[in-house]
């Protein structure tokens, strides 16, 4: 008797379990990130390591990203570095000047809702040294756009790398239009500020910028969120 | 010596030959003594200045002042080394050059940057400027 009864719940706890077994975020980031991603601050910073890594370090991806950017980007990627990470494994000589081997570029891997959203808070409790960012850097003080821009376009020059709108300006870097949903206003500072204490020996150099220029190229950069339309 | 491994060992010493006299031409071991400058412009540099060190890099298109051709032997042998040094260590600004060349002496090393110079010399194949 005591039988019959367990076998039909026996059978509906193993339908369950094998229907919703909750996968733990940090096994997933492990066995799905870990391969192309540092989640652990490296012990050797050096230019090949630069050369070999697949994608960008994500360590500190918790005083990086914006979550819910990242939970929609996990489910619908699109590239943010026009040529790629590392760009130069991505770039050839062409008729006239040097183009993107778009055949190099791989896609990355697209997340289902449930799986994003898991993704998204384990990746934001991955914070890295405590003093990569200063909270409250940025003021968040008035920006004229037509300054920022100046500064921006030609008395700076940050347009030779990033793109301010899609197809204009640099492509070595990631796209600046969609930073103001992607990226922490502070990140942005303290990596303006000193890109190299980020993430070293990346191909950005430390431009000594001062208190002003950081302020006001900030705030420009989330400006262009919000004022071209773009994400 | 059995002679299927005499045939070995023969083979084996004419490829270290030919490998020896492939390593030992002039080219090669010019280019041997740039391995670490190539690889900082490779990372740094190529973005701007080309694959073919042309001035035709992926970021060149657009820009209002088009970054170096470093090939032009006319053009580079023109400026001398402690222009080229200053260029890259502090920027263009500090050498009266274009703000598009940012300082990369936040991430080189003096000694890292006397090295590109010296690289620069080996692509453009031209003098020191002086």
């Amino acid at each position: 008797m005591k039988l019959r009864i367990c076998i039909p719940v026996l059978a509906v706890l193993l339908v369950l379990g094998f229907e919703a077994p909750p996968a733990r975020a940090d096994d997933v980031l492990q066995t799905q990130c870990a391969g192309c991603h540092a989640l652990k601050k490296p012990e050797v910073f050096d230019i090949d390591r630069l050369w070999q890594r697949q994608g960008p370090d994500l360590y500190y991806a918790g005083i990086k990203f914006n979550r819910p950017w990242l939970e929609k980007w996990l489910q619908d990627p699109v590239r943010i570095r026009p040529a790629g990470e590392f760009y130069r494994h991505h770039v050839k000589a062409g008729e006239k000047e040097d183009v993107i081997d778009e055949a190099s570029l791989k896609p990355h891997v697209k997340l289902s809702a449930a799986d994003a959203a898991v993704m998204a808070d384990a990746l934001m409790k991955l914070k890295g040294p405590a003093d990569l960012v200063t909270p409250g850097a940025f003021k968040n003080g008035a920006v004229s756009a037509s300054m920022g821009a100046m500064f921006f376009n030609k008395l700076r020059g940050c347009a030779a790398c990033h793109q301010s709108k899609p197809g204009v300006g640099g492509r070595s870097g990631p796209e600046l239009y969609s930073a103001a949903a992607r990226l922490q206003a502070d990140y942005i500072y303290s990596y303006m500020k000193d890109p190299q204490r980020i993430d070293p020996l990346v191909w950005m150099p430390k431009l000594d910028l001062s208190e002003p220029d950081l302020q006001r190229l900030t705030g420009y950069i989330l400006l262009l969120g919000n004022t071209e339309g773009n994400p | 010596m059995k002679p299927e491994r005499m045939v070995r060992s023969l083979g084996a010493g004419a490829a270290a030959l030919a490998l020896g006299l492939t390593l030992s031409s002039p080219a090669d071991a010019a280019d041997k003594d740039y391995t670490s400058a190539t690889h900082h412009y490779d990372t740094y540099c190529v973005q701007c200045h080309g694959v073919n060190r042309n001035g035709q890099g992926i970021n060149s298109v657009g820009m209002s002042v088009q970054p170096r051709d470093h090939t032009d032997a006319k053009g580079m042998g023109g400026i001398p080394d402690d222009e080229l040094y200053n260029a890259i260590k502090n920027g263009g600004l500090s050498v009266n050059k274009s703000v598009l060349m940012p300082a990369w002496g936040g991430v080189l090393s003096d000694v890292e940057i006397r090295e590109l110079v010296a690289y620069l010399r080996h692509v453009c194949n031209c003098g020191s400027g002086q």
